[in-house]
């Protein structure tokens, strides 16, 4: 089953001249982790609260579980939200703030107890099903809306930039928490995000949005080596990104290699080769980051950055370097 | 300079809380008459209180008076709180400005207009017309009170009541009510002891046999200038102080106020 969510020609509006989200299609595959991925303002969250049914699509259908949803109301969609903000309920302890879906589906107390202790263990969270929101870390309250959410079992999880409010280290580790429970539990779940390294590190598939529209979906490997444009490349930390006319670059001598109708060319900073080569730049700027030493030069095609081995000798600022914009470490990139 | 400063907040408290005082002191004088200093110290003027027909069933009308209209005030002042902090309709601040329209107009005029245009030519009871003007005086501080504690509850909270499968009826009674019940107790004291105190309103809306405390006292005094009346303010001057610390101990009520 391929199409267990599915939005054909979805077009949702804020009321402003132009709509949020237009004509998005997409489908997802049961226990799939998709991610929606790009800045803010591209309609990522406006299609996942459309989705979550907290918003009426202007125009489209959305289909879960080969039932048409579009105009069921949020809380009889059978689809679970967990907020960036957490959204956990003030006056309830955790326990009663997981128990909340349960309750209001009429389950005995007794399995209550059962499932809501089991998905508490699930998250590490038992010793603490008695304490109230406020006095847990911002990640123990992410993790008792994730078990909040999960414990109903809903058909579909949606998350919206769950980690974003969370420290490095702590988001580093919730991010492994749910890549497993996901595994665990099969649990099909749309991951919200604007930081390409969480989506790339959990989603099955990656969905680039911009403007409202899709730019680019595909597997991780897809996006992030095989960019269609220069936007999404932008966004895959390709940070030498030009723009082709005819297959040339604009102020130097097009690289030597057959470009076709591409739109434009990236190179990742490790790929351009310092020290030899046909161009000349100017170091403008050098950042020591460990293992390598990141160079900014100015050329004539515009800035470029590049990477040495902090080992290699050290280039001076102000100083004319010879580089090179190889074929191999290329990207062609189709659209602007 | 210090001195001087000690010296004007002693006035300034003299001044505020002499007449409560005085009263209080008043009200248990031995003599016949009220009058300060006391012809003398006993309880007979605090007992004859409790035994004058008038003030106790004015007393209990008041008590009536006041919870019904307050439970009116909020069962009129809670969904329209809701509706402008979160719906956020056309003209949300006009709406506002009228809702708080009583709390500036002098409650004479209130009083005045609803006898002459409501309650006259529609021959409305007296009970009635008290808990109408009563309700109207306090409407506006209970959508005050509680939007002002609706500020703090954010509204993603009632998403995820309603993603966990709530109606927005259930998401309202589960989690909205029993987040903002602080600012729903507070708005019934606050309007419980304004409904209690209040004079200009019920003067008008007042009629024979039926009376609030407040004026029951005001007609007794017209005739009847002995010290029970000091005796009675005294006691409820105490019973509000009472209500009010209690509100601040156990609710911090100064924070809506």
């Amino acid at each position: 089953m391929s199409d267990f969510l599915k939005l054909d020609k979805l077009t949702l509006s804020y009321g402003g001249p132009t709509p949020a989200v237009e004509n998005l299609d997409f489908s997802m595959g049961k226990s799939e982790l998709v991610a929606l991925l790009g800045p803010s303002g591209c309609g990522k969250t406006t299609t996942m609260r459309a989705v979550a049914g907290l918003m009426k699509p202007v125009s489209g259908t959305i289909t879960l579980d080969e039932r048409d949803i579009t105009r069921v109301s949020a809380n009889k969609r059978g689809v679970g939200l967990v907020f960036q903000s957490y959204a956990l309920f003030p006056h309830l302890s955790v326990f009663e703030n997981v128990a909340f879906g349960l309750r209001l589906a009429r389950v005995p107390g007794a399995e209550i107890k059962r499932r809501v202790d089991a998905v508490l263990a699930s998250v590490g969270l038992s010793h603490l099903a008695a304490r109230q929101p406020r006095e847990l870390s911002g990640g123990q309250q992410q993790r008792v809306a994730l078990a909040r959410s999960i414990v109903v079992e809903p058909k579909l999880l949606l998350l919206d930039e769950p980690l974003s409010n969370l420290d490095a280290r702590l988001r580093l580790e919730m991010r492994s928490e749910l890549a497993r429970l996901q595994d665990e539990l099969g649990i099909t779940m749309v991951y919200v995000t604007h930081d390409q390294a969480e989506a790339l590190a959990l989603a099955d598939r990656i969905i680039v949005m911009r403007e409202g529209r899709i730019e680019q979906a595909g597997t991780p490997e897809d996006i992030y080596e095989r960019p269609v444009s220069i936007f999404v490349a932008n966004f895959m930390g390709f940070e030498n990104c030009f723009e082709l006319t005819d297959g040339k670059l604009k102020g130097i001598a097009a690289p030597s290699f057959e470009t076709g109708s591409a739109a434009g060319v990236a190179w990742r900073p490790h790929a351009v080769v310092l020290g030899q080569g046909p161009h000349t730049g100017t170091v403008i700027g050098a950042s020591y980051l460990g293992p390598v030493v990141e160079y900014l030069l100015s050329t004539p095609l515009g800035d470029i950055k590049a990477e040495a081995p902090a080992s290699a000798p050290r280039h001076a600022m102000g100083q004319a370097i010879a580089f090179d914009l190889p074929q191999a470490g290329a990207v062609l990139l189709a659209r602007p | 300079m210090r001195i001087a400063g000690n010296l004007l907040l002693t006035l300034v408290l003299i001044f505020l809380i002499g007449p409560f005082v005085i009263i209080c002191i008043a009200g248990l004088s031995g003599g016949e008459t009220l009058a300060f200093p006391p012809d003398g110290l006993s309880l007979r003027w605090v007992q004859r209180v409790f035994e004058v027909e008038s003030f106790r069933s004015a007393f209990w009308l008041s008590i009536a008076l006041a919870i019904g209209s307050t439970l009116l005030a909020l069962i009129l002042g809670i969904p329209a709180a809701y509706a402008l902090d979160r719906y956020n309709p056309p003209m949300a601040e006009t709406i506002r400005n009228i809702v708080t329209a009583p709390i500036i107009v002098p409650g004479i005029i209130v009083g005045l207009a609803l006898l002459r245009h409501l309650v006259v030519p529609l021959g409305i009871p007296i009970t009635l017309a008290l808990i109408i003007g009563h309700t109207a005086l306090l409407v506006p501080y209970a959508v005050r009170v509680v939007s002002a504690s609706l500020v703090n509850l954010r509204t993603d909270v009632e998403e995820a009541a309603v993603m966990l499968g709530a109606s927005r009826l259930q998401s309202f009674f589960k989690v909205v009510l029993p987040n903002i019940r602080s600012g729903i107790l507070a708005a019934f004291i606050i309007g419980f002891i304004t409904s209690f105190n209040q004079v200009p309103i019920s003067l008008f809306l007042t009629g024979p046999g039926v009376t609030t405390l407040p004026i029951g006292m005001m007609f007794y005094m017209e005739f009847n200038y002995d010290p029970s009346v000091a005796a009675l303010s005294g006691l409820l001057a105490i019973m509000s102080l009472a209500i009010v610390m209690l509100a601040e101990k156990l609710l911090g009520l100064s924070r809506y106020v």
